[in-house]
Formats: structure tokens, sequence, C-alpha cells
């Protein structure tokens, strides 16, 4: 683990509390040993890239901080909530979490302008208009104002999972979590998903983005994670991770990623 | 005649070839070819029956439906004795039709979500036991489930001397069961009139909530209000009015029961019959609705923070809607056209009334089909028309 | 806390652990499956006590109080106070074959046996000697109709003939059009030479009918009236009839309905939404009443026949909606890559969008030919007596009198079987296809 008193990100950013603490997390599918023994300290305005090749668990991990996934040992923090069984913890750690999915995941039976809407109305109980306001400030962001009122059926795949990021960020949340967030879109798409992610990096967004965007790590991270085998391997900060890999098995990995 | 088009090519094409072979011409060339032979099959069709009706001296008219039907029919909705007309015969028809389809449909929509859910429950029981439900009924034809549901009645319920008396009000017997036919006193309208306030008022405070939430993004409990205003409020005045309503109970008289209203073996064997069948059906397309909804959309939306009954009605419902309506649809088309088999039993619907005993008595085979025919494909249309409104308006938009 | 977060590791070395839970065993499985939360305990609880006060009183009748022999009603009611299957037993020959005379019967199971190996070949796509078993199914139709009614079996070979060239000429990759008019010209010669020749339209003159196959025999099995067939026979025979004919009309109504040619097209779907439109029981209705009136005076077909045509006619309308929702599951691609390589219409159906489209719609094409199969119960309607019309038949026997639970549930379970059978089948199909298109 780092050293939990250092409070100065790698790009030199003053970093604040702790929002995230995962302590030797556990996790199995049936017999199946999927996460061994996670540690893991988020504090808030940090940007963690976790990369690993797949099926190493990185998915499964993130999806259980917001309990898309049960852990069975050991104990995740979010936000000073512990995530236990207790249906109230879980809603409300989901709602200050935001997630943006491999596959978008909007509702196609919605408007864009009312996927942003629907959680900030029923969850957040904002009157309508205003609700709608904050919509439109985040769609701006993204760049597709425009498309409010358009069916995610009717956007390409880069517009929408630049939907999707504005529809979590309409829930005002202090975490985001990016499930390989680009893995599903063409070469041309990739940039201006990416474009988002790192602007929102820029203003001080708690990130943890599963990416195999190297650039992208190299960029904006304050820590890249790489896992293995449901295990965290190496962690370390960008300049060293990618110039100078401790374990073999990172520099396999990174030797084969950036081959090409 | 030559045109400079063709001023090259090395042999002048015959007219056929040219008509043959020029996409257009072709077009017009089948289709004139397919008219004739339809002409001609609709022709000599239309042409023998005129033949052949002449040959017997009956002709073609619907003049036979002004003449006394002279036959009775066991359940009349409407005012109906055998002196009535062939054609009131036939309006008695379709409302048992539509009675036994309606009150089937209602059953079977009802039983069938229930038994969707139940076979998409982690309980492995319950899982099971839905199965074993729906494939039985599935795979045994529903004339069968007719007869059976009809002989239990018939034979296994018994004789009114004996009947099944449930709480001194509603007999089961094989004649039918009986059951209190309500008689509303003058105080009763008060009940009536607070229902109807009770309906109007959820449909106001269902506008009002709905504003209020946009205005001011507070949520009501919508679903208690209408509950308390629907049921309760004419509970109360019914109370509060002294039970205005005179039941009049059914009492042996000899062989059989007397007043009361009474729901016959023969309907209540299709009745059921058509309910439990369709029901099956219905599961089936419920469960295939809600399995086709991807398992992202409701991840996206626990990730969003809504909660799970939040999550069911906004997101997950909707979307297998789409899936569910338009083959839940063609169930309620087949369940209507399966209530023709009614005349196995004798319930006289449609069928059975115009097409069955009207038709033996007056000898009018041919008007007689074609009525019934024309109804059942109006009831076809109907509901098609309605499903292809719907499914126009929900449609998933996609480039 | 627990073993694991004392013992530490070096990253990555961290070794694959059984979970500190349990995984398998009965109580698990029971706690997981029938009493994970209160809901589930009630339901499950639910559900066993309506399993305990159904299965044992079902299991009593049916089987433990039931009696299996006797000669009437009375002999089983004296031994038990069940079921009396002692009644189907006696009636089973009935139920199988219907009136069909007993010294005939070996006609019966021989078609049964060629549909059974027929619908293996069919079905199984690996079955050995699968060539020659598509041929034979294309046969079958006419042998098995011959076989069961009888008759002069030279007919039958004129007739083969006529389809054996037409097929031969199909497969050796012959144009369209020109096997329409080879097979037309066939149909009207053997018409003109063999079946009593033709009357010219609008004339009385009857010309040919020169060869009467009467006077040559070859094969001659005794006839068996239609009147005869009943039982889980007529069964077969009507879903069997009703699939193989109304395939092919079928996918001709399912192109029409896709044709660019409005006549064509308006015909078809006008066509089709009549029949879906009716009930089956009125088009049996037609077929006993009044379709003798469409046809030319004197003309006049048994009934069977009549309501043969008819369930044809009314599951091509099925069977239309079946495949056209097929054809537009072929991707459309396909049909531009055969316009690509000059392929024409029939063709380019022919060799590549139909079999496509067939494959894919298999697994509703059998569910149709459950549907057809579990309506034919409704030729009772019309005096015909498949298995149900035979147990009501034989309901009115003094000796067996009101034993209508017995009657309905074997006839219930007939279809049960059968239908649950082939619903298997096509589910595996499906899920065959799902995992082929998928991943």
């Amino acid at each position: 683990m780092n050293d939990s008193t250092n409070n100065v990100s790698a790009t030199g950013r003053a970093l604040g509390e702790s929002t995230i603490q995962i302590r030797n997390m556990h996790k199995w599918y049936g017999e199946f040993h999927v996460l061994r023994d996670i540690n893991l300290d988020v504090k808030s305005g940090e940007r963690i890239v976790v990369c690993g090749p797949s099926g190493s668990g990185k998915s499964t991990m993130i999806r259980c901080i917001n309990r898309l996934e049960e852990h069975q040992q050991g104990d995740i923090i979010v936000d000073n909530v512990e995530l236990t069984n207790d249906l109230k913890n879980i809603e409300a750690v989901r709602r200050e979490v935001g997630m943006v999915f491999q596959h978008f995941n909007l509702f196609p039976h919605l408007t864009v302008l009312e996927n942003c809407t629907l959680a900030p109305i029923w969850v957040r109980k904002q009157p309508k208009a205003e609700a709608e306001a904050i919509a439109m400030k985040y769609l701006e962001r993204v760049k597709i104002p425009d498309q409010a009122l358009k069916y995610p059926g009717q956007l390409s795949g880069g517009q929408q999972q630049r939907v999707a990021i504005a529809r979590s960020l309409c829930m005002s949340p202090k975490v985001m979590l990016f499930d390989e967030p680009t893995s599903a879109l063409d070469p041309e798409m990739i940039k201006e998903v990416l474009d988002v992610m790192i602007e929102l990096a820029e203003e001080g967004m708690t990130m943890i983005c599963v990416t195999h965007e190297m650039g992208f790590a190299k960029t904006v991270a304050d820590r890249v994670i790489f896992m293995d085998e449901g295990q965290i391997i190496e962690e370390n900060e960008p300049d060293q991770f990618f110039n100078n890999p401790q374990s073999e098995r990172t520099q396999l990995f990174l030797s084969q990623i950036l081959a090409h | 005649m030559s045109t400079p088009a063709l001023a090259h090519s090395p042999s002048q094409p015959s007219l056929i070839s040219r008509l043959w072979y020029d996409k257009e011409n072709r077009s017009i060339i089948v289709q004139i070819l397919a008219a004739m032979a339809l002409l001609w099959l609709f022709g000599s069709m239309v042409l023998n029956a005129i033949h052949n009706l002449e040959a017997l001296g009956k002709g073609f008219s619907f003049n036979f439906l002004k003449q006394p039907a002279s036959y009775d029919i066991n359940q009349t909705l409407i005012e109906y004795s055998s002196r009535s007309t062939h054609f009131r015969a036939m309006l008695v028809g379709i409302i048992n039709t539509l009675l036994v389809a309606v009150a089937g449909i209602f059953l079977a929509t009802i039983l069938g979500f229930i038994l969707g859910v139940l076979r998409l429950s982690k309980n492995w029981l319950v899982n099971k036991l839905a199965y074993c439900y729906i494939e039985f009924v599935r795979n045994v034809p529903l004339l069968l489930h007719i007869l059976l549901i009809h002989g239990v009645v018939v034979h296994s319920l018994p004789r009114p001397k004996q009947a099944i008396n449930v709480g001194d009000a509603a007999f089961f017997t094989n004649r039918g069961v009986f059951m209190p036919s309500p008689e509303f006193l003058p105080l009763f309208k008060f009940v009536a009139a607070a229902f109807i306030i009770g309906v109007v008022f959820t449909w106001g405070f269902r506008r009002y909530a709905k504003a209020l939430q946009e205005r001011t993004g507070k949520q009501l409990p919508v679903f208690w209000v209408s509950l308390i205003a629907i049921i309760g409020l004419p509970v109360v005045v019914f109370l509060a009015t002294g039970q205005p309503v005179n039941w009049d109970i059914p009492v042996l008289s000899g062989f059989n029961y007397k007043g009361g209203m009474v729901v016959r073996p023969e309907f209540l064997a299709l009745w059921l019959a058509l309910s439990l069948y369709t029901a099956a059906f219905i599961a089936e397309i419920v469960r295939a609705g809600i399995l086709a909804v991807n398992h992202g959309q409701t991840e996206a939306s626990m990730a969003l923070g809504l909660p799970r009954n939040r999550t069911l009605n906004l997101v997950v419902i909707p979307q297998a809607l789409r899936v569910i309506v338009p083959p839940l649809s063609s169930q309620y088309l087949n369940l209507t056209k399966n209530s023709s088999l009614a005349i196995a039993i004798g319930y006289m619907d449609v069928t059975a009334t115009i097409g069955g005993i009207s038709l033996n008595q007056t000898g009018r085979e041919m008007e007689c089909m074609l009525i019934v025919m024309a109804i059942y494909l109006s009831f076809s249309l109907l509901i098609s028309a309605g499903m292809n409104y719907y499914n126009n308006r929900i449609a998933l938009v996609e480039r | 806390m627990s073993e694991s977060t004392q013992t530490k590791y070096e990253p990555g070395q961290h070794p694959s652990l059984p979970p500190p839970f349990k995984t398998r065993g009965v109580a698990l499985w029971l706690k997981e499956n029938l009493f994970s939360t209160p809901t589930n305990v009630v339901l499950s609880l639910l559900a066993i006590y309506f399993l305990y006060k159904v299965v044992p009183g079902v299991l009593e009748w049916s089987l433990f109080d039931a009696a299996f022999t006797g000669n009437d009603r009375n002999e089983c009611r004296a031994q038990a106070g069940g079921a009396c299957w002692a009644f189907i037993g006696e009636r089973l020959q009935l139920f199988t074959y219907g009136f069909y005379p007993e010294a005939e019967r070996w006609r019966v199971n021989l078609s049964f046996v060629l549909l059974v190996v027929c619908s293996v070949g069919l079905l199984w796509e690996n079955c050995p000697g699968r060539k020659w078993i598509i041929a034979l199914s294309v046969v079958f139709p006419f042998a098995a109709a011959f076989l069961l009614v009888g008759g002069n079996g030279v007919k039958l070979f004129v007739a083969l003939a006529c389809v054996a060239v037409a097929l031969a000429l199909m497969f050796r990759g012959s144009s369209t059009t020109f096997v329409i008019v080879i097979g037309a010209v066939c149909a009207f010669l053997a018409k003109f030479i063999f079946f009593g020749g033709i009357t010219l339209p609008f004339t009385d003159i009857h010309v040919g009918g020169i060869i009467d196959l009467d006077d040559y025999t070859f094969l001659n099995l005794p006839e068996v009236s239609t009147d005869l067939f009943g039982g889980f026979m007529l069964t077969l025979i009507i879903g069997v009839t009703g699939i193989v004919f109304s395939l092919p009309l079928g996918i001709l109504l399912a192109l029409g309905r896709q044709s660019n040619l409005p006549i064509v097209k308006y015909a078809c779907v006008v066509f089709i939404e009549f029949i879906r439109g009716v009930p089956l029981i009125t088009l049996l209705f037609v077929a006993s009443t009044m379709l003798s009136y469409f046809l030319p005076p004197g003309t006049t077909f048994n009934l069977l026949i009549r309501v043969l045509i008819m369930v044809t006619l009314f599951a091509s309308a099925y069977m239309a909606e079946v495949v056209r929702g097929g054809l537009q599951a072929v991707h459309k691609g396909q049909t531009e890559a055969a316009d690509a390589l000059g392929l024409k219409y029939w063709p380019s159906m022919r060799l590549i969008v139909l079999p496509q489209a067939l494959k894919i719609s298999i697994p509703a094409i059998v569910n149709t030919f459950i549907g057809l199969y579990k309506d034919s119960t409704l030729v009772i309607v019309i005096g015909l007596l498949d298995p149900l019309g035979i147990g009501r038949a034989s309901l009115a026997d003094t000796k067996w009198n009101g034993l209508t639970n017995e009657v309905y549930l074997f006839v219930a379970i007939f279809f049960f079987i059968s239908c649950y059978a082939m619903a298997r089948y096509s589910l595996y199909l499906e899920n065959k296809l799902h995992t082929g298109h998928k991943r």
C-alpha cells in the first residue's frame, strides 16, 4: 500500500480525504476465487486507472464499489458508508457513485434528456425544470445539447457514451467509475469520449477507470493499478509504471499492449 | 421501327422478348396474368355457386334474418324468446361471444401475468410448479380442456339438492353456480356517486401529484391515495348509508334453485378452459418479455441509485411491455376465435346460434357462414387495428 | 478476522482459496432455493401444501386405487374406487385405428413406420443415408395415401412419375420456368391420357381418356373407405397432410406477400389475413356444408378430403407468416450478394434466401405443427372420429357409461406426450440456432 500520509498527487495537486477504502476484500463466484485480498484507498480528487489482461477481475472490482457485485469477505467503505446487505446503505452509495458502462446501457425508451433527468427527479427529488436545466448543462459539457430530444437509438456510439457520462454527472456524484468506456467504440469515436473524460479529470473529479487506453493513463492518472488473476500486482505513478515496471507480469502485459 | 439505342445491337430482338425482358413491362404482364387467374378462380367459384344454388332452388338472400328463429337460447343477456327473429338470435350470439371473450381475456391476463412472474421466481419449487402447469396446459388441445372442465362441472358437482353451499349464498351444483343477485335500493346511488367521486378524485390527484413533482420534486403516495379513494370511500359510504342493497338469494325449490343469478355450466367450462389455456401462453410471453430486457438496463438504473421498485416501474416494465404487447394481442385474438369451440358443449355463442341452429333450420349455409366469418373478421381487424395503433405509439426510435 | 487476512502474501502471489462459505449441500440448496427471503418461505410453504393436497389424491385415483381389468364399469367399480383403465384397454385398438378393418391394419403400421423414418431423417441432420430419406420423404405423402386408401397401384405410379420428372429437372438445376412448364405439361398429359380426359372449355366436347388405368392392375390393395378412418391415425393424417402441403403453399404466400407486384402482394395479404381472422371451426363448417357449392356441378369429394383441403389452407396462412418472419431475418446483404452474382429471382430465392430463412424458422414451423396437431381435434364437430370423437362415442356405450374423466385424461396424456416432445425439440433447435448466431 502507498504511504497513507501522502496527500499530494503525482501531478502535484492536493488530495482530500479517502473516499473509497477497500480492505482485504475477497470475492468468489461459486468455488472460483475471483478477487483475492484487494486493498485500495482512493482519496477524493484522485484519478486511478486500472489495467490488466481480460478476466483479471478489474471490472468485477469496480462493480463491487457500487455493489453491482457482492463481495464475501473484507470491507468496502465508500464515502464513510460501509457496504453491507443494508439496502438503504447500498442506495446511498449508489447515489454518490456514478458509473459508465462498456455498452452505455442508455434507456432506449427515453429521450436523451429523459435519460439524464430520470434519476435526479426520482432519486434526488428535483423539480423537473431544475433537473432539465442541470441535464442541459451537462449535455453541453459533453458537447451534444442539440441531441437532447432524440432517442439513444438515433445516436452514434460515441455520442451515446457521452450521454451516459452526462447521465451519471447529473446525479453530481462524488466518484465516477468507468468500466471500459471506450472498448465498444469505433476508433474515431474513442477520442471524443476520452476528451470528455480528460476534461472531467481536470475539474478534479475522483475517478476510477478500467481501460486499455494507455495514453489516457499517462496524461491523466495519478496512479496506475495493474491486476492479474484477481490480485493487484503492481500500483505506481504512471511514470514509474510505464518506464520502470517492477513485476514480470506487468512487463509482459505492457510489451503486449504497447507493441502495436 | 429502329431506335438509335438499338441500332448497334447485332440482331433486332423480337417484340415478345422486348416486352418480357423489360423490368416494367414484365411486372405488368405478370400482374395481368395474376389478376386474370384470380378473376377466373373467383369468377368460376361464384358462377358455380349461383348455378348450384339455383339447381337447389335456394337463391341468395338475407331475408331469413327477419323470420322468427323459433328456438330457445339458455343464456340471454338481451331480451329474447323463441318468437324473436334470427337476427335477434345472432345478436344474442354475438353478445355471448363477447361476454365469454372479454371475461376470458380478463382472467387469462391476470393468471398469465402471475404465472409468468412465478416462472421467473428464484424459488425452485414455485418455478417448477408453474413450469409443469404451463407445459401441461399448453400441450393439450383446448377442446379437451373444455370437455374435461365441462365434464367435471356436470358430472362431479352435486345435484342441486346436495349443492356445495358457500356461506348460504352461493351454491355450486351440476346445473351451474347459483349466486345472489343484487337489488339496489334508492340510497345506493350515494355509493355509486362515491365511487365516481373516488375515480374523478384519483384522476385529479394523479395529475396534481405529477404537476407537484415537476414543480417541486416532492413525491406523493399516489398508489395508496388512489386505493383509498376508489375502494375505501365507496365502502365507507356503503356502510354509512346502511348497506342499501338487497340480495336476492337463490332458494332451492323442487329440483332446482330459483332466484339469484346463475352461471351456467357451459359458460363456466368455456370461460375457465379458455382462460386457463390462454394463461399458459400469456405466461410464456410475459416471461420472455421480461427476460428480453437486457440486464445492463437494470444495472444502469441501479447504478444511478434508483430503488428496485422504481427500476421495475420506470425502466424494466416499459421496455418489457413493448415485447409483450404484440404477441399478447394475438393471444387475445386466439382466445376470441377459440371461443367458437363453445359449440362442443352447447354454449350459445355466435357460431352456435347463427352458424349452428339458424343454419340448420333455414338451410342457408352460404349466408350464415358469411355472417359468422364477417363477425369474427371484424373482431380480428378491431384487435389488430388497436394493436397497430399501440405499436406505432410505443415503437423504439432507431436510426 | 479470518485466516487469509492474517497471512501476508507477496503482491501477485495470493493463492486461490476455497470460499469461506459452503457452496454445495442439501441444506444450503434448500436455503438458497426455497427459503431465501420471507416471501419465498411463504411461497414455498404454499406450494408444499398444494402438492400435499393434490398429488396423493391424483396418484390414488389414477394408480393405487385404479382398476386395470374388468369387462364393464361395474366390474371395475367392484375392484377399486379409482379410475377404470380397463375401459381404455378394451378400446385401445379403436383409439389407434378407428374402424380401419383389422386385416388391413398392417398398412397403417407400415405408413407409420415410414413416417417415423422420414421425420427422423428430416429432423436429425447427421442421420446416415439422409439423402435417400429425403427422397423418400418427397414420395411419402403419395405412398402413404395409396397405402391407407388402397385401390389400384397404377394411378399412384403415374402420379409419382410426374413428380419424379419435375423433381429431377429441378435438382439438375433447370430454369424455374422450364420446370413449371414441364410440370404443367406432365399434369395435363396425365389428365388427358389416363385420368378420364378433359372437357374443352365453353363446349361439351370431351376428349382424351385414351387409357383406362382400371384395365391394368398392379399392387391391387383392397380399398378402405375414409369413413372408417379414425383415432390417433386420423390425427396424424390431418397433422402430417396439413404440414406437408401447407409448407410449400406457405412459402409461396410469404414470397407473394413480400413481392413488389401490388396485385400479387394484396391477393396474398387478403388471403392470409382472412384465414387468420376466422376460427378453424368455421372453415371446417364450410368444408362440411358448402364447399361443393363452389365446385362445378356434380363434383364430389369425400368429407376427409374436404377437411384436409381446408386444414391445409388454414395452416398455410399461418405458415406464410412464419416463413415471412424467417425471410425478414435473412440479412438483406444476402439478396444483394445473389443479385451481384447475377442470379435471377427464383434461383436466388431457392439457393440463397429460402434455405437460410427456413432454417431460422424451423422452430416456429414445429410450433405451428403442434398447433395444427392439437387443432385436429376440432374435426369432431363435423363428425369425424379422432381420438376425442372415438372417446365420446365410446362413452355412449351403456357398458362403460360415465367414465368421462378416464377417456379425456387418456387422450390428454397422448396429446401431451407427443406435443411436449415436439416442443422440446423445437426449443432445442432454437437454442442451437441462437448459439450459432451469437458466439
